[in-house]
């Protein structure tokens, strides 16, 4: 795709219109601000079905399922969510090869005004590590189309999760409230 | 049908249902099964007694992730709405993942039921005793979290019953059954990739 066309979309517009090209229509989700204009415009489409979990273990077992019964679908969260899923990935997607897709708003980092954030996020890219997961960090533009595009391509050829960190480089991530 | 069922707003608590066998109950509900209902067996006896009560090609048998055998039948239902699926869990495993309750409430799931087997015990890990020994209704927090539909079982023929109603009306329900501390049938063969490829197959999914 041109660079033009590209750029005249916002991250959360493009990541909206990859999940549709590659048929992802479940969505389920712990929300986040930053997150929030991608699940407005996913919950803007009738074409996903989009709803909240309570944990998100909770929802990448929604997903894991999904998959099996004939149906793609991602798990939106943060990063302190992130780190509540070791367990889960360790034990459902990753050994029964499930393509789960999972993409983090990350916190702790660039400008993080909360302690507690700025260390757990350190956990996560050691947690994607060691389980020997792909992911990636999405922090311009221009690239996201590709890497998502790609991305979701091979985690359903190999049979494997894929994770996507959203960086405050792409979005600007979240400032201190005053 | 039994003075127990037609007094929906007068439900049964934990108290007054009977103690049961885990086995024979999963046995019961596989022979009920006629429609390649999907089920998904959480992890521990509860598992190893649906492998025992006979391999089908719809059972997903979980290694691990306790707590989520509602939350993947729930993704299954929502894949397959024609489908009916059974998520089939233990006390301390639900117990984990109460929220999912909730979830499963607001999607107001028609084709998704909930199977509780409360022995009131950790038992894979020594017996334990979970919260519901100490009564902790999970019937009742089902109510609660929004599943109107559930229902303590009675006894054997009630559970029929419940069974009965659960896959030809629509859900969700939540079935929650007093179970002994009987150990397992038999141990599930753990081999993740073959259990996910042979489910998927079952489903129609891949051929």
């Amino acid at each position: 795709m041109p660079a033009d066309e590209t750029s005249s979309r916002a991250w959360h517009e493009i990541v909206r219109d990859t999940l549709k090209a590659h048929d992802v229509r479940l969505v389920t989700y712990v929300p986040d601000n930053v997150l929030r204009p991608l699940i407005e415009a996913i919950h803007a489409d009738p074409f996903f079905t989009a709803f909240t979990a309570t944990r998100e273990e909770e929802a990448v077992g929604i997903v894991s399922g999904a998959w099996m019964g004939g149906m793609r679908g991602i798990v939106l969260m943060q990063t302190s969510g992130f780190a509540t899923l070791p367990n889960v990935l360790a034990s459902l997607p990753v050994p029964f090869q499930i393509p789960v897709l999972m993409m983090v708003s990350e916190r702790g980092t660039l400008g993080e005004f909360n302690i507690g954030q700025a260390m757990v996020a350190r956990t996560m890219r050691p947690a994607l590590d060691s389980l020997g997961m792909e992911h990636h960090t999405l922090t311009r533009l221009d690239e996201v189309e590709f890497i998502v595009d790609r991305s979701i391509r091979q985690a359903v050829a190999t049979q494997q999760p894929v994770c996507w960190i959203l960086s405050p480089l792409l979005t600007g991530g979240k400032v201190f409230a005053k | 049908m039994s003075a127990t069922m037609s007094n929906a707003n007068h439900p049964l608590t934990r108290d007054q249902a009977k103690v049961m066998s885990r086995f024979d109950l999963i046995s019961r509900m596989v022979r009920k099964l006629h429609k390649d209902e999907a089920v998904i067996g959480g992890i521990g006896y509860t598992n190893f007694d649906l492998w025992a009560a006979g391999r089908r090609p719809q059972n997903f048998y979980m290694l691990g992730s306790m707590g989520l055998a509602a939350p993947i039948a729930l993704g299954v239902a929502i894949a397959q709405p024609d489908r009916r699926v059974i998520g089939l869990e233990g006390d301390g495993s639900i117990l984990m993942q109460l929220g999912s309750l909730a979830t499963i409430a607001t999607r107001a799931q028609k084709n998704l039921v909930i199977i509780i087997l409360d022995n009131g015990a950790y038992q894979i890990t020594g017996g334990q005793a979970t919260a519901t020994r100490a009564g902790t209704d999970i019937v009742a927090m089902s109510r609660g979290a929004g599943i109107a539909q559930s229902f303590w079982a009675a006894e054997e023929g009630h559970f029929e019953e419940l069974i009965d109603r659960a896959i030809a009306e629509d859900g969700p329900w939540l079935i929650g059954c007093r179970i002994d501390t009987a150990g397992p049938k038999e141990t599930t063969e753990r081999d993740p990739a073959q259990i996910r490829d042979r489910f998927m197959r079952g489903l129609g999914v891949k051929k």
